[in-house]
């Protein structure tokens, strides 16, 4: 294994998480030891109880948890819950969430060090300590206050199912809430054995289903202020063009426009609504300086990716000697595989409301993924400091990554519109679908050489790897952190740790230089690491003789989490039994964000279409917090990589984005959804990522099942591309 | 220009270019914001609403189409198939981010009110216009089987 790359973000520092600890106030604190002594705080005059910064609890009996993530459907609202609920022993029926204020010390995310942010299936795994023992003070704070009120040692005071009782003696927590407020906050308070967990592991009701079922769940598109102007803005035909002058006397004769101005990205439209600023935007005249921008095809690009293949890069891994292993190899196989760029597409476009407030400071609503992030940048532009951007998290209707991006792009525009008109009126900067499909910030493309030797008995004895695509992180403020030697981990990450035993290993990179903005998209540099290697190593099995399935587990004797999702999704999936006529099954099994998926794709061809009829996914994501989001982020993680698989591409013509809206960039709709059925790895672990891992390995897994029913072999995607008709 | 329309059983009149989709009225003018702008080209099923009960893509009806007529929307949609369509979302918990999912409902609403017991080929045929990023579309099928079966009973 290649030392030195982490997947996703760095883990942080002990300093750091202790730093966060203390100011959660669940570390430091003027404990008198042993008795919950009281501090000399008065009750608050709203008689809520705020034992730290993430429960509060109302005389309503309601228990607010505060949620530093961002709720953009990976259900972080409900697993961040459970894990107060549990060590609180709450009900939970009184459960409530909210997005936490921006915050890089109190909310941060614990590996990535002081930032606040939502991103690499990371949410449950690194709060999983945090709001248990967040949860866990408030309970002992609660039992103290009983016990006082009650005049009994708090030993013999007990709570269950947010009812804390001793004898016959029983309160509500709401009850309680105003006397608890008073209790020191204990400095260690003892969390539960996980064997004692009623709520963690039980499949509990998401917070969010109501709200979002019934038309009341407020986004930030739905967000506004009065007297607010809805913003759309005018940006480059090709990326890295500039404005060079624009005439905006059309445009501002639209009933509704009230101003039109220039900012970094483009011009900016505003109007009292989103109709009348597009209708504005549809008449407005732009010229562009194209001299700087990147104005190739997507296919010239290839070809270019195509020729660098050819030399050797940067090694991200290297073991043994792969190049004479291949050399000595009985038999050798040598396969590519080319990706396109790919847009995120979130159900709701990017949108953000900014106010700036007399005294320089700004307030931003938005479905924010990155908050420390995007206050630096705001701050930057407007020249104040970041605690001076209030940023105000709302839903997010989804995001896959786009959402957190080092530049901020969404946010800064609105932001700059709010400065370019002085702060009158407060902006609702809205991006159109076409907005967003042509915006940039895609899933790189890539071009992979592939090449692996056997000796005469079918074992694997040499690997080469080589990816050729742009990096996301070079030139970001990850860079010092994230790319090491010119090797972006991202670019490399799912094939600089292929789990399969080989003992001479070549992984090498080439960083092309595009000026396509790229982005982190759902699974990263897994979304096409996964399907090179594990088609790659189908091709490796059939070429040996053997049975993919069994193949692999020859190879994965050291990975007992790879062998055990694997073992468990062929035995669900019936690997081996007869199939019905016409149908295949292919398997894959990839590791991301620290937890295994392995998944079976059964295919049949319908009418001359591939259809992927019923997908078993096997998942180790350690302790499932809550099994049915398990479920469902698999679920809906196969969707959009089914979709991105069958159909999903970005292209170029002369630098222009060929694709527009839903009807040219096709996500997956109802009818091509197959069966899922997902089994969870019982664990004992801490919960490692869902939100991301469940994408990897369909894409593979269908390619697989296809040639194992048609003969034909599809190594680039999509499959639309490729002569398969989806 | 005023238009009057009949939004969620109460009789609105709105001053707002007729020409201006329906989603937007009801969004910006009405101030009713569960129907969703998704892409604005008919493409997503994002702003479904009902006009006189059959659904329709409300960012490419202009508003002056739904003058004088029963307008539907996620906040205002009640009745039998409605109840039994929305417990049994909350039920499987089929929202993820749930953008998508108020335009999921008034299509499934629609759905079962004309075919109330659907095949999985009825149903991939009226959703198909509904996208869902997050692709619940698992749950949106057992969830549309389970209020059927809540009809039937
Ligand atoms: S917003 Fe109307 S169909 Fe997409
Ligand atoms: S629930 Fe997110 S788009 Fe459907």
């Amino acid at each position: 294994m290649q030392p030195g790359f982490r997947f996703a973000l760095p883990q942080a520092s002990r300093r750091d998480v202790l730093r966060a600890a203390a100011a959660t106030g669940l570390i430091v604190g003027f404990q008198l030891p042993g008795r919950g002594a009281k501090l000399a705080v008065a009750a608050p005059a709203d008689g809520v109880f705020r034992p730290n910064a993430f429960v509060r609890i109302a005389p309503d009996n309601s228990v607010t948890v505060l949620i530093k993530h961002l709720e953009m459907g990976q259900g972080t609202y409900t697993g961040l819950s459970t894990l107060v609920a549990e060590e609180l022993d709450a009900d939970w029926a009184q459960m409530r969430a909210e997005h936490a204020p921006a915050d890089p010390l109190l909310y941060n995310n614990l590996m990535w060090g002081p930032a606040q942010g939502t991103g690499g299936s990371s949410s449950v795994a690194n709060s999983f300590e945090q709001l248990r023992k967040a949860g866990a003070a408030a309970r002992a704070m609660l039992v103290q206050a009983a016990a006082e009120k009650w005049g009994v040692p708090a030993a013999q005071v007990g709570v269950s199912k947010g009812i804390v009782s001793a004898g016959d003696r029983k309160a509500t927590f709401g009850e309680l809430a105003e006397a608890a407020a008073t209790v020191t906050p204990p400095k260690d308070p003892p969390l539960k054995d996980p064997k004692s967990f009623t709520l963690v592991g039980q499949r509990l009701p998401r917070l969010d289903s109501v709200e979002k079922t019934t038309g009341k769940a407020v986004f930030a598109m739905d967000f506004t202020l009065p007297g607010a102007l809805v913003a759309v803005v005018e940006r480059p035909p090709v990326f890295g063009a500039k404005v060079k002058a624009f005439d905006a006397t059309e445009a501002k004769k639209v009933p509704g426009v009230v101003d039109v101005v220039q900012i970094p990205r483009g011009v900016a439209v505003l109007a009292t609504g989103f109709w009348a600023a597009k209708r504005g935007r549809e008449a407005l005249d732009v010229t562009w300086d194209q001299s700087g921008a990147e104005v190739r095809d997507s296919g010239t690009l290839l070809e270019i990716y195509r020729a660098l293949g050819k030399t050797p890069g940067l090694p991200a891994w290297k073991d043994g000697d792969a190049d004479g292993a291949l050399a000595g190899a009985a038999k050798v196989v040598r396969a590519e595989y080319d990706f396109p760029y790919l847009a995120h597409t979130p159900m709701e476009p990017l949108n953000c409301v900014a106010k700036l407030a007399p005294d320089g400071s700004v307030d931003i609503w938005a479905g924010d993924q990155f908050q420390t992030g995007d206050q630096g940048n705001a701050a930057k532009l407007l020249g104040i400091k970041p605690d001076q951007v209030r940023i105000h998290t709302l839903y997010a209707g989804g995001s896959f990554g786009r959402r957190a991006n080092p530049e901020s792009d969404y946010i800064v525009e609105a932001v700059s519109i709010a400065k370019a008109i002085g702060g009158k009126a407060p902006v609702k900067l809205i991006w159109t679908r076409e907005d967003d499909v042509t915006g940039g910030r895609y899933r790189p493309m890539y071009h992979h050489v592939m090449a692996a030797g056997l000796d005469a008995q079918g074992k694997l004895v040499a690997w080469k790897h080589r990816i050729v695509g742009q990096s996301i992180l070079i030139g970001t403020p990850f860079e010092g952190m994230m790319v090491k030697g010119g090797i972006d981990a991202t670019s490399v990450e799912g094939a600089a740790n292929l789990p399969y035993a080989v003992p001479n290993v070549l992984v090498d990179v080439h960083n092309a230089q595009v000026g396509v903005p790229v982005l982190w998209w759902r699974s990263v540099g897994s979304t096409h690491n996964g399907f090179a290697t594990e088609v790659f190593i189908d091709e490796l099995a059939h070429a040996a003789g053997k049975d993919p399935y069994a193949f692999r587990r020859e190879l994965l004797a050291k990975h007992p989490r790879h062998l055990a999702v694997l073992d468990l999704a062929a035995e669900k999936a019936g690997w081996g039994k007869p199939l019905p006529a016409g149908r295949a099954r292919g398997i894959a099994v990839h590791e991301s964000f620290n937890s295994v998926v392995a998944q079976v794709a059964e295919v049949s061809m319908q009418g001359g279409r591939l259809r992927v009829e019923r997908v078993v996914c096997a998942v180790d994501c350690g302790l499932a917090v809550n099994p049915d989001v398990v479920r469902a982020q698999m679920e809906g993680g196969i969707g959009f990589g089914l979709g991105a698989a069958l159909g999903e591409a970005i292209t170029l013509a002369q630098g222009r984005v060929e694709q527009s809206n839903f009807h040219d960039y096709t996500p997956l709709r109802i009818d091509r959804m197959p069966d899922v059925e997902v089994h969870i790895v019982p664990s004992a672990n801490p919960p490692t990522g869902v939100g991301e891992p469940g994408v990897p390995p369909i894409a593979p897994a269908v390619s697989n099942a296809l040639f194992s029913l048609t003969g034909k072999r599809v190594r680039s995607l999509p499959f639309a591309t490729q002569g398969v008709e989806v | 220009m005023a238009i009057s329309l009949v939004l969620n059983g109460r009789t609105v009149t709105l001053d707002v270019d007729p020409e201006m989709p329906l989603l937007w009225a009801i969004r910006e003018a009405a101030g009713l914001t569960g129907t969703k702008f998704g892409c604005g080209q008919a493409q997503c099923g994002a702003c479904t609403v009902h006009i006189e009960g059959a659904p329709v893509r409300s960012c490419s009806v202009p508003v002056s189409e739904a003058a004088n007529r029963a307008v539907t929307t996620i906040e205002g949609v009640q009745g039998k198939v409605a109840q039994a369509v929305q417990a049994a979302w909350q039920k499987l918990d089929v929202v993820q981010c749930g953008y998508c999912q108020s335009g999921q409902i008034m299509s499934a609403v629609a759905l079962l009110t004309s075919t109330p017991k659907p095949s999985d080929e009825d149903i991939d045929g009226a959703m198909q216009g509904n996208l869902c990023r997050c692709a619940t579309y698992h749950r949106i099928r057992a969830a549309i089987h389970t209020a059927a079966k809540t009809l039937e009973a």
